[in-house]
């Protein structure tokens, strides 16, 4: 079987999978690496990882199934994540959402057509003292009103982000 | 007024000029209490953290030093100790800046614990969405590995031990600390029975473990930094120590504060600390300890006798913030989060907006909570889409007391508890929802209005 990867993502694979002390235990490290190598986790990876850590590929299955920030498909270009737990959506999480429904031209849920943008809902990111608060890709952006949120569209619509 | 806080643990937090790499750390006083660990026997320190009486800060209030002395040192097996940086709880924000700008201080005080349990090896878990923090701790690590203060020999000491820092994926179930260890073994993170699989005694990889708080573990560095007894007078007996209050929702500063325990009244800290609610606006409700802790009524009054005899009559403002007051009022300081609501807030969607939590996050694997969780989240969506009915406080209460104390992990509780905690303070607004919706409906008008929680 054959991966495409990085050698920095191969190199990490290498020196991590020993350091633990059951094999298994590499698996959802496994996972997050070979996501940020190839965007998501097609069943060529699954079985990758599988076979790469002597498991069965319905072990990487059942995990890239149970988390929440495991991806079997690919996000648009920006993958913008809202939390909507209850800290944020007092400080208006929701009307935030919907202006960057708006802006983006997306449904939360879905990705743009033209494929630049993934919007979607998440659960609390632990940063509720500057609610709302909005993560595009791995960069976090807190107190998110629905005005700062139009500018963060149209940053992220500029390719200024 | 002003109410000073005791900054322990958050003591170079928001420091301007203090910064999170190791040259900044030693420069002020770092790793010396790691020096003064390695060079005491392992038990006298697991009895100092036994004397300081800290309590776990992830939500159960366990003292550490009870949860250290249970650990099965006679069945050989290596022993590990896992620090829980999950930090999942809604509304608990205070882990994420221990990791971003002091990393180094629970590094130190992770290998202190490491040392005084004999761990063979140690694992930092933290949440799959910190992944600047993971980067920063990678790095501190790294750093501290440099210097000898982990890995081999750690200070000539003879002891060695490493940490590996595990990423989680987006589940709330791994804060449970037995679905956390499932999680770190590579599977699916449905928690364990207990009895038999207590951490201590069957834990990661089936040996004895030891998982701890973050804030738990920089405590421990403290406490041997000023001994337990020092530690043991912070705050009040049983509650030692500080706490960080972590205030989000309908306040002016929200924010972190850290507070000797029952060093401020829920008032004092909401009205003074936080500056009180916005103009015009009046408290409705709070939930003092994260998303899953019983909500506390604005105008409750607490009757009752405390642990020590003493008798306590407090509204909701007077309840000082510590452990047991907040537990004699029928709630619990859970993980630190307090989250205020103002009279602008329906009751109903903020349910809605908890059920849709939990439901998302339950793991499956019992079938009340599999089931039931979700049935919630049902109820309350279709209250909020114009379709209540005036049963369905009743119903909803019936599905909460059928799933609570019938699951393996405390999940099932902290699904039930918000659910249990809001029709009973609240029910009239439950009521009041379908009332409305009908005479909407017989006026031929659309029952769907906009919602701002869910």
């Amino acid at each position: 079987m054959r991966m495409d990867l990085k050698s920095q993502t191969i190199d990490k694979i290498d020196k991590l999978v020993p350091r633990y002390p059951t094999i298994r235990s590499a698996a959802l490290p496994l996972c997050h690496l070979i996501q940020e190598d190839q965007g998501y986790l097609s069943k060529e990876a699954i079985e990758w990882i599988a076979n790469r850590l002597d498991l069965q590929p319905i072990n990487i299955q059942e995990i890239v199934t149970f988390y929440p920030m495991l991806r079997t498909e690919p996000t648009g270009k920006y993958h913008v994540r809202v939390c909507r737990t209850l800290p944020c959506a007092l400080a208006g999480a929701y009307s935030t959402c919907r202006r960057l429904e708006e802006e983006l031209d997306v449904s939360v849920g879905h990705t743009s057509e033209d494929g630049l943008v993934t919007l979607e809902f998440v659960e609390c990111h632990a940063d509720c003292g500057k609610a709302p608060v909005v993560m595009v890709g791995e960069d976090e952006y807190t107190d998110i009103s629905p005005d700062r949120a139009t500018e963060l569209a149209k940053k992220i619509k500029n390719g200024d982000l | 007024m002003e109410h000073q806080q005791y900054r322990l643990i958050f003591k170079h937090v928001d420091q301007p000029d203090y910064s999170n790499d190791i040259e900044c750390y030693i420069k002020n006083g770092g790793y010396e209490d790691l020096k003064k660990a390695v060079g005491m026997q392992p038990e006298a320190i697991c009895q100092e953290v036994l004397d300081s009486g800290v309590r776990g800060r992830g939500g159960a209030g366990f003292p550490a030093g009870m949860k250290w002395k249970f650990l099965d040192r006679k069945s050989g097996k290596p022993i590990y100790l896992i620090c829980n940086a999950d930090e999942s709880e809604p509304g608990t924000f205070k882990d994420r800046q221990i990791i971003h700008q002091d990393p180094h201080q629970l590094i130190e005080g992770m290998m202190c614990a490491a040392y005084a349990i004999q761990a063979k090896l140690a694992f930092i878990y933290i949440r799959g969405e910190f992944y600047e923090g993971y980067q920063i701790l990678e790095r501190a690590i790294e750093e501290a590995r440099n210097k000898n203060f982990l890995g081999d020999d750690i200070l000539g000491s003879g002891y060695s031990c490493d940490i590996i820092v595990h990423r989680g994926a987006g589940a709330y179930i791994c804060g449970e600390e037995t679905g956390l260890i499932e999680s770190l073994e590579g599977k699916r993170a449905n928690p364990r029975i207990k009895p038999p699989y207590f951490p201590a005694a069957l834990g990661a990889y089936q040996c004895p473990t030891i998982v701890n708080n973050v804030e738990t573990l920089c405590d421990v560095k403290h406490i041997i930094h000023m001994g337990g007894e020092a530690f043991s007078k912070i705050g009040t007996p049983g509650n030692t120590g500080t706490r960080i209050w972590c205030v989000s929702g309908h306040v002016q500063k929200p924010g972190y504060y850290e507070f000797p325990c029952a060093g401020v009244t829920l008032g004092q800290l909401i009205f003074d600390v936080c500056g009180g609610l916005k103009p015009g606006r009046k408290l409705k409700a709070v939930i003092p300890g994260g998303s899953s802790a019983k909500v506390l009524r604005a105008d409750e009054r607490f009757k009752g006798k405390l642990k020590d005899g003493t008798d306590f009559d407090w509204g909701v403002e007077d309840i000082p913030m510590d452990f047991d007051s907040l537990m004699a009022c029928g709630s619990m300081s859970g993980s630190g989060g307090v989250i205020v609501m103002d009279d602008t807030t329906d009751m109903v969607e903020a349910l809605a907006n908890i059920n849709y939590f939990y439901a998302h996050e339950s793991c499956g694997q019992c079938t009340p909570c599999r089931e039931g969780v979700p049935w919630m989240r049902k109820v309350t969506a279709r209250m909020c889409a114009g379709q209540a009915r005036e049963e369905d406080a009743d119903l909803l209460m019936n599905i909460a007391d059928q799933i609570a104390g019938r699951t393996i992990c405390a999940f099932g509780e902290a699904a039930s508890w918000p659910v249990q905690s809001f029709i009973e303070k609240f029910k009239d607004e439950f009521i009041q929802k379908a009332r409305e919706q009908a005479a909407l409906r017989n006026d031929g008008k659309p029952t769907k209005i906009e919602t701002t929680l869910i």
